[in-house]
């Protein structure tokens, strides 16, 4: 089963469409409808987390120095971050392809 | 063993839902169908039924509260009729999406405008791709032993599918007849508990009702289609075993004095019972006339109806619901679509009869064979026509 994309055969597909296991979402990719990524400048990071707790998606994780970072198979390029940042410390940078 | 009781059609299709030992209940009261529910709020609040019966405010509620509770694995039913069943429409798709076996009597009455609260089959023709399994009651045994098999079948690991049992608004809910009335111990020898595949379960937890993208929402109908198509011998199995128990004999599409038959009238619902009276006296006069009568709705059952079409000259198709513009009733544009699908071509006449709780008579059946007779005699197109209405 394609679990990345959810592309299954109709014969696959759980009674009703019923998702037998809690938390499969987070197999879903969803970094592929973006068209800009965001771009932390960690030299103007505070590590306030505005971007961790904004975030639609769950997209930011705490590293161990403190700094988040963003996974970008979840990112949907929604912008909200860059937005947020206090410190204008995220770029909205176009995806080359 | 059960028992003979002269009762209301409605008063037993609440018993014998008692009977069935359903968990849930949720109805809203409407015209024609109400002997229906109340009957069953009394067996809950008199403690002969152990059910949970939930009085909620409208009918999309209705089928909301037994799409919840079916899918934490209960047995449910509710019970509608037209404005509500229209209400309640946008459930009734989810319903059977989610492969939830939920049992619904609609007690058959037109829909609005003008508002009538009477007898004709503009709720079922509605209803028919909403991907519900359905089946029609010519009279008040039928109606109990419809609902019976209803949960057989709904119920089967095989369909999970929602089941939708007819009868015709007054002209059945509302008449007293002598009806059989299956005792427990016979009810629970021919329906097993219902054991859910998949249910709702804090230990477990499921998504019921996710997203469906784009890339899996074809898939998703696909599989609906499937199941809806596996049904139907599931259905022909769960009539022939209600047979066995109940000596009471059903199958999709039933014949009355169809042999030699060069014209065949096409009824569904109570009406048939007028029509075999009509066929009595057309045969009795020597004129070569059969009845045909559509016991499953859904799923169509295309094949077996051709079996059957397919040796009469013509057939007149009684349609009780409009389709605005197809220039036929809903009925006649599948019974013309079947006989395409499988090469064969009777003169085929529509009539539109009955709506709006109008009667259809002897006199009518006899009418609209003779015009399909003189039709096919003279090679007239063919076409429909909205039986008695005043020019």
């Amino acid at each position: 089963m394609a679990k990345e994309t959810g592309v299954v055969s109709w014969k696959e597909l759980a009674l009703g469409c019923t998702l037998t296991e809690p938390g499969t979402a987070a197999q879903l990719k969803t970094g592929d409808w973006r068209s800009k990524r965001p771009v932390t400048n960690y030299e103007l990071c505070n590590k306030c987390g505005q971007c961790y707790i904004f975030c639609p998606d769950m997209v930011y994780s705490r590293t161990a120095e403190g700094y988040y970072e963003a996974n970008y198979y979840y990112c949907k390029g929604c912008g909200i971050c860059a937005r947020e940042c206090p410190k204008d410390a995220i770029q909205m940078v176009e995806e080359e392809n | 063993m059960g028992k003979r009781v002269g009762m209301e059609v409605s008063i037993a299709a609440a018993e014998v839902v008692g009977l069935c030992d359903v968990d849930v209940i949720a109805a809203y009261p409407i015209t024609p169908q109400t002997h229906i529910v109340e009957h069953l709020s009394e067996l809950v609040a008199e403690g002969h039924l152990d059910a949970e019966f939930v009085p909620v405010e409208s009918e999309h509620s209705a089928m909301s509260t037994c799409v919840g509770a079916a899918a934490a694995g209960a047995r449910t039913f509710t019970s509608t009729s037209s404005q509500g069943y229209a209400l309640m429409a946008e459930i009734c798709y989810i319903a059977s999406s989610l492969r939830l076996p939920i049992v619904m009597a609609v007690a058959n009455r037109a829909l609005s405008a003008p508002i009538n609260i009477w007898n004709d089959h503009s709720d079922m023709m509605m209803a028919r791709d909403t991907g519900w399994i359905q089946t029609v009651a010519e009279n008040g045994q039928e109606v109990v032993d419809l609902l019976l098999h209803a949960y057989r079948v709904a119920e089967d690991p095989r369909v999970l599918l929602p089941v939708m049992v007819n009868l015709d608004g007054f002209t059945l809910t509302h008449m007293i007849e002598p009806i059989w009335l299956p005792d427990k111990e016979e009810v629970e020898r021919y329906l097993p508990p219902y054991k859910p595949q998949l249910r709702l379960d804090p230990r477990n937890p499921m998504t019921f009702g996710p997203v469906g993208m784009p890339e899996v929402y074809t898939e998703a109908k696909k599989a609906q289609d499937e199941a809806m198509n596996g049904a139907l011998p599931v259905i022909v199995e769960a009539w022939k075993e209600f047979e066995k128990h109940f000596g009471r004999a059903y199958q999709p599409v039933e014949t009355y004095k169809t042999d030699g038959a060069e014209i065949l009238l096409l009824t569904v619902g109570s009406v048939s019972e007028t029509a075999m009276t009509a066929v009595d006296k057309m045969r009795s006069e020597g004129k070569q006339v059969g009845l045909v009568r559509l016991r499953l709705w859904r799923p169509f059952p295309a094949k077996e109806l051709v079996d059957v079409l397919k040796q009469a000259k013509a057939v007149a198709v009684v349609d009780r619901a409009m389709a605005f513009s197809t220039r036929s009733g809903p009925l006649c544009v599948e019974v013309k679509a079947a006989l395409y699908d499988h090469g064969v071509s009777p003169y085929v006449q529509n009539f539109i009869a009955g709506l709006g709780g109008r009667d259809v008579t002897v006199e009518d059946f006899e009418k609209m064979a003779a015009k399909t007779s003189e039709g096919l005699a003279k090679g007239l197109p063919m076409g429909y026509e909205i039986v008695n209405v005043r020019e």
